[in-house]
């Protein structure tokens, strides 16, 4: 590419003002370091974001002046830390546009948010040879939690096909909806690939067969803006830990009338109205699927990491993201011997290739050693590398924070891999 | 440039990726292995012909890894050839030892040719790459028949 076309690309991906990127950088204070002795250029945002000073100085004031356990205590303390854990709910509920903040269910994270929903919504519906149907780019947090529920009602896993640029192939997806499916999962955009499913059309398919749908938004979440109701999905899962928060904290959204109806998923304090050694009464929503002290702090601090994002605004991050990914696509295409892996028309801020003859672990070890950091390896989608018959890729995945300039030492970083191994 | 990574990507071990010896399947082989890194997909096929005396006298491999496995894999197939399976073992001690950094000095020489692969021990990441093609030739000389990992 013309050095010409590549300053119009750039000049005209990030107008000052617009999208300062250089002063949102500096609320991430990692970011700021070398990793031996180049500057750190963080491209692993797929696998878990880094956290803005805000979400920091939120853990930390917690701790210092409002820590005590929620739902329990008449103390100060204690009230004021169940007012800030249940604002904390109701922002969510806001960033996501749930009807109500009962919707919301507080988890570890997508993980535990999808296996609750196998265990119990699927659990007591499944009988032996009804069907679950997820797609061939699903993370194995979207895939495994389903197979353990097969073992134990004999249900069976269905799974729709993708075509070679990692898009799904619809109408198979259709033709896999029987009278036996009963329930759709599916992830919103694809942590190997970046494919971002057409998921209000899935959705409209199965609702026409009356097939409820979750959908794992791990990925998506952090790129673009999300309405539950607009989606009208039945689950909505995500973790706190990919939206520039913190770990150990993650989101099950589920339509209240379907929620209301499930057994709880685990028992203890929390979760319930009243205990004899006869009977337990649950708990109401959300409070039903949240047995046990929750992750009160790291929950409090996903709200301070919304409230953040919420003054960038998602759509100027997704746009500023769509433009870094068009850019180092652009500039890939220079690179003899490199095989972009996901090449779907909608796709989200992931760029997974392989390079001929270079094993992806070796281009992360010398990534690294630019200060470059990305995920190589399967991404944990291994029937993804099989159907595109590789053993792994080198992936990076852009976040809000990364740079034009960040694109380039990715670029120039591939080009010194391919030097060293020639 | 990347002057700091050459300990470990030493030019015997460039040497050894782009053309691993004994890589081949072997039809005449009495023990195979699959050995295989969950963490990153490395798969690795050990074939080994050994005596009624116990002695290696062929061993090959095949499958797709990264160049500090393909290397090690590479490697240990033309050192322990020849050998007798408790001297097989004993390197693969020494060779463990030495790349997990369990110990503080080690004597280099004890490994010979595999010295160039010591400086993974600075890698924590990668050791696994290394060890993979070792952990099959132990699982193969023990006869078992299941799938290693290094897990």
């Amino acid at each position: 590419m013309s050095s010409a076309v590549q300053s119009i690309l750039r000049s005209d991906a990030s107008p000052r003002g617009i999208y300062d990127v250089a002063r949102i950088r500096k609320d991430f204070p990692i970011l700021a370091q070398s990793i031996h002795g180049k500057p750190l250029v963080y491209l692993d945002n797929a696998a878990t974001t880094q956290k803005p000073r805000a979400v920091i100085d939120c853990i930390s004031k917690v701790y210092e002046h409002d820590y005590a356990n929620v739902h329990r205590g008449v103390h100060t303390l204690s009230q004021r830390a169940t007012e800030l854990f249940e604002g904390a709910r109701e922002k969510i509920r806001r960033f996501i546009n749930a009807r109500h903040s009962r919707e919301i269910v507080f988890t570890r994270g997508t993980t535990e948010a999808i296996n609750l929903v196998a265990q119990s919504y699927g659990r007591p519906h499944l009988r032996s040879g009804d069907e679950i149907l997820i797609t061939a780019m699903e993370h194995h947090s979207n895939i495994v939690p389903w197979q353990m529920l097969c073992e134990q009602t004999g249900a069976v896993l269905k799974v729709a096909p993708i075509d070679r640029t990692g898009s799904l192939l619809v109408e198979e997806f259709e033709a896999l909806l029987s009278e036996r499916t009963r329930l759709v999962s599916v992830a919103h955009m694809s942590n190997a690939l970046g494919t971002v499913n057409p998921v209000e059309l899935l959705i409209e398919l199965a609702h026409r067969r009356g097939i409820p749908v979750l959908l794992d938004g791990a990925q998506a979440i952090p790129h673009m803006a999300v309405d539950v109701q607009a989606l009208d999905c039945d689950f909505y899962a995500f973790s706190g830990h990919k939206l520039y928060g913190p770990s150990g904290i993650g989101v099950l959204y589920g339509k209240e009338q379907i929620l209301s109806a499930m057994p709880p998923y685990q028992g203890g304090g929390d979760m319930i109205r009243r205990v004899t050694f006869e009977k337990t009464e649950y708990n109401e929503l959300p409070y039903k699927f949240e047995a046990g002290t929750p992750a009160i702090v790291d929950a409090i601090a996903l709200g301070a990491a919304i409230d953040y994002l919420q003054t960038l605004g998602m759509d100027a991050i997704a746009g500023h993201e769509q433009r870094l990914l068009n850019y180092a696509g652009e500039r890939t295409t220079e690179i003899p011997g490199l095989r972009v892996i996901g090449q779907a028309q909608h796709k989200g801020a992931i760029l997974s290739f392989t390079l001929e003859g270079i094993h992806p672990h070796d281009i992360g070890t010398i990534f690294d050693h630019l200060g470059i950091a990305v995920r190589a390896g399967h991404h944990c989608a291994m029937p993804v590398m099989d159907f595109f018959g590789v053993p792994a890729t080198a992936r990076a995945s852009f976040g809000l924070y990364n740079t034009f300039e960040e694109v380039d030492a990715l670029i120039d970083g591939i080009h010194q891999v391919i030097q060293v191994f020639r | 440039m990347l002057d700091q990574i050459r300990d470990l990507y030493q030019e015997v071990v460039f040497d050894h990726n782009r053309n691993p010896r004994n890589f081949r399947v072997m039809t005449e082989a009495n023990r195979k292995v699959e050995g295989y890194n969950p963490l990153c997909g490395d798969r690795i096929t050990l074939y080994l012909k050994v005596s009624d005396e116990g002695v290696i006298e062929d061993v090959s491999f095949q499958g797709s890894g990264c160049a500090i496995s393909t290397a090690s894999a590479s490697l240990m197939t033309e050192i322990v050839k020849g050998m007798h399976e408790s001297e097989a073992e004993e390197l693969f001690e020494t060779f463990h030892r030495v790349t997990t950094g369990k110990e503080e000095s080690f004597d280099l020489e004890e490994l010979g040719k595999l010295a160039v692969l010591a400086g993974v021990r600075a890698y924590p990441a990668r050791v696994k790459c290394a060890t993979l093609p070792w952990h099959s030739l132990k699982a193969a000389l023990h006869d078992t028949e299941a799938t290693v990992t290094t897990e």
